[in-house]
């Protein structure tokens, strides 16, 4: 099951520049940890010392916020799209 | 001159350069600026704000910015205005309403905007950008036209009527986005990636952006005869504005503007249909669960609200409160103000002003305090909620005979 992750500006340090990459997964955790494995790394900025996920970061599957669905348990269907997107101010 | 030192995480302090940075790259946590407050105070006194333009820029000392960034189009120093009508109504004592629909595209958006394209410009930006319930919107293309800068803005498809056209009268581009205020704020975060280049006040350029609701609280304390309130009630949708107020009031005797640290009490609005902020206060939790917005205060209407942590922690270390309005008390709250001070406010005020009457029913707000609200939109660009119910006493024929058959005015004499 391959799954797109889309990689904030903020992060791209982590994927060699690319605001893409590719990873196996069918869950949002599992998503993240083989984005680690490939790219080591994610796993410090996207979750804190406890192991839960920062307050700031916000994950989306196909452009709904998963915190809305299963949280990391949410299922990522083959090609989908887990965007990583920092939160940002309103208006 | 600026005054700023850095950028800091509020999350892990690590600082990075007063670049158009806003989001730590370790921990995501949202920068801050960070300033020389020893230089600033070495600089700053009652008199020289005193002397400065009629605009927040009296207060550039205290903004992230190098120079003067007035355009001319004069945002800020709004009236504060004693409302003892008002204030009778609720049975409160000494209370005041910041006029913020008097700024020059109807909200106090046109502080923040004021500041961050001021930074923006500064930093060799030629495109402004935001992602906006419509107030930012307005602000964003009025300031980008009158700046000489390109501008790309994006709304809600289905915001009101008014938003857009206040919008889209100042040229290219408006992009009305299928989906609510948190698709087209993820949306915008993800361009800025994309767009580097592009100057998105509340994505790339909110660090600086956000700097300028601390003007409100500025203000307010200057129109007092530089003396704090001892209560304020803002209004939260995404939560910094009231955030940046609390780090206002604080500021103020950081650089000796005022003797000792004020003792404020911020209370924080939000409607019933879209009150993560007030739900997490009323549960007495930290974590602030996102949700779908409903209600007719479409400018609050931020599901996900990215300073919501920082302003339940200004709330509740002030000693203040959080609430939540019913759409009903919302407009109540507006014909209320109208009525009482003649001040139309959009829906957002409409929820200020509601929640102010909720918290002194409830004995939060007291009598005995000298107590500020925030009304920060005016009702002209959002009429439709108010329209079915505002509408003439009676139609009639121009005659006088017709006149004294429908109307009697008894109580008018």
């Amino acid at each position: 099951m391959s799954v797109k992750v889309r990689v904030p500006s903020q992060l791209r340090t982590l994927s060699g520049g690319a605001s893409e990459v590719a990873v196996e997964g069918s869950t949002v955790g599992d998503v993240l940890a083989a984005l680690d494995a490939s790219h080591p790394g994610f796993r410090d900025r996207l979750f804190d010392e406890s192991g839960k996920l920062r307050r700031f970061v916000n994950l989306f599957v196909a452009d709904e916020d998963v915190r809305f669905l299963q949280g990391l348990d949410t299922a990522v269907a083959d090609g989908q799209t887990l965007s990583i997107v920092p939160a940002v101010a309103g208006g | 001159m600026s005054f700023v030192d850095s950028l800091r995480c509020r999350e892990c302090a690590r600082t990075y350069p007063a670049e158009a940075l806003h989001v730590c790259e370790y921990c995501f946590g949202p920068l801050e600026v960070a300033y020389d407050y020893d230089a600033i105070a070495a600089a700053t006194t009652r008199e020289t704000i005193g002397a400065g333009p009629l605009s927040l820029w009296r207060y550039a000392n205290l903004l992230p910015v190098a120079g003067d960034g007035e355009l001319g189009l004069r945002a800020g120093y709004t009236p504060l205005v004693r409302a003892d009508r008002l204030a009778a109504e609720l049975g409160l004592g000494e209370l005041w309403v910041k006029n913020d629909t008097v700024n020059p595209t109807g909200s106090f958006k046109d502080r923040v905007v004021s500041v961050a394209l001021a930074r923006a410009r500064e930093l060799g930006f030629k495109v402004a950008a935001c992602a906006s319930t419509g107030n930012l919107a307005n602000a964003v293309a009025a300031h980008a036209a009158r700046a000489g800068m390109a501008h790309v803005v994006f709304i809600p498809s289905d915001l009101e009527s008014g938003k857009v056209v206040t919008t889209a009268v100042y040229g290219d581009h408006l992009i009305a986005v299928n989906g609510s205020y948190d698709d087209v704020n993820r949306l915008c975060a993800e361009l800025a990636s994309e767009h580097p280049t592009w100057a998105f006040v509340n994505v790339n350029l909110r660090t600086y952006y956000a700097e300028g609701s601390k003007t409100l609280a500025f203000e307010t304390v200057e129109q007092l005869g530089w003396q704090a309130p001892d209560h304020v009630v803002v209004p939260v949708a995404s939560g910094s504005q009231l955030a940046k107020i609390a780090k206002g009031f604080h500021e103020l005797a950081q650089v000796g503007l005022l003797d000792e640290e004020p003792e404020v009490r911020i209370s924080g609005a939000q409607a019933e249909g879209c009150a993560p902020v007030a739900t997490a206060f009323a549960e007495g939790t930290d974590y602030i669960r996102p949700v779908k917005p409903h209600t007719i205060a479409k400018s609050l209407a931020i599901g996900n609200p990215a300073d919501g942590y920082y302003a339940l922690d200004a709330v509740r270390s002030s000693g203040g409160a959080l609430a939540a309005v019913t759409d009903e008390e919302i407009l109540d709250g507006i014909r209320l103000l109208a009525r009482t001070e003649g001040i139309f406010a959009e829906t957002a005020g409409g929820v200020t002003i509601a929640t102010l009457g909720k918290l002194a029913a409830a004995g939060v707000i007291r009598s005995d305090e000298r107590v500020v609200a925030y009304v920060t939109g005016i009702g002209l660009k959002t009429l439709e909620p108010v329209a079915a119910t505002a509408r003439p006493t009676v139609t009639i024929e121009p005659t006088l005979e017709a006149f004294a058959a429908a109307v009697d005015l008894g109580d008018v004499e």
